[in-house]
């Protein structure tokens, strides 16, 4: 499974795992978007450290999620990045919508 | 500069080819003995190129993407990949950071991601011929205690 998602409380986690590009991040978005649906969290936290590559359909998955959380009013953190997908972060300025905890 | 080594190959514009197209320029890119940092910029930047082939230049339908492979003697890569798709009007807009044509999950960034990860890029295309993008990286030499 290439996400994993837990839910405690308001919070909902989805952990990643693999590599993200345009083949494997649609099934991705869909699961993350499901359990947002159905538990309406008020933070959403994805966790990347299983993450081996990721290319810019990754920030893709980030901005689309942060779009549908700010509809709620709801947060974004961003967990685990390696530094090859810290730079990909970075590169796209997604520190700007989303919380970058530690690496 | 002088081409010591090279490689060829022809996938089809399936997403499942991705990640393969991309593990295959790393895995020949690792004879320039690169860092773990600078095959992961190369991976990065050929999954933007062939991804751009998938999503844009055949749409819907399916077709070749060539993709070539060069090393030289200044330890150097260039790749080479090249599709017969509906080719970019404006190569300058598309090149713009964040710039996308077909929106929704798709960030913009494939062209400023290997124009960051990348040495040098060239983009040339034709309305309805296809697009070649050009890609070249020098990989830092590293010497080792018992040379």
């Amino acid at each position: 499974m290439a996400v994993e998602i837990n839910v405690t409380g308001e919070v909902v986690t989805a952990r990643l795992s693999g590599e993200i590009d345009h083949h494997s991040a649609r099934a991705m978005r869909e699961e993350i978007d499901n359990a947002v649906e159905l538990n309406m969290p008020t933070l959403l936290v994805l966790d990347f450290k299983d993450v081996s590559f990721m290319d810019s359909s990754g920030i893709g998955l980030v901005m689309g999620r942060f779009r549908i959380l700010s509809k709620s009013g709801a947060e974004l953190h961003i967990t685990g990045a390696s530094s090859p997908i810290h730079k990909m972060l970075k590169l796209a300025g997604i520190e700007k919508l989303a919380k970058l905890e530690g690496r | 500069m002088k081409v010591t080594n090279k490689f060829a190959m022809t996938v089809l514009s399936r997403s499942s080819n991705e990640g393969f197209a991309r593990s295959c320029i790393a895995a020949f890119a690792t004879q320039l003995d690169p860092t773990l940092e600078e095959i992961s910029d190369i991976k990065t930047a050929v999954s933007e190129a062939v991804t751009n082939c998938i999503v844009h230049a055949y749409k819907e339908k399916l077709g070749n993407i060539y993709i070539n492979a060069e090393l030289t003697d200044d330890n150097s890569i260039k790749i080479k990949i090249r599709d017969k798709g509906c080719g970019i009007e404006n190569i300058e807009k598309a090149m713009e950071p964040l710039y996308t044509t077909v929106g929704g999950e798709r960030a913009g960034l494939g062209f400023a991601v290997m124009q960051s990860f990348m040495d040098k890029i060239k983009v040339s295309s034709k309305k309805d011929k296809g697009t070649t993008v050009t890609m070249v990286k020098k990989i830092s030499p590293r010497f080792s205690i018992n040379a």
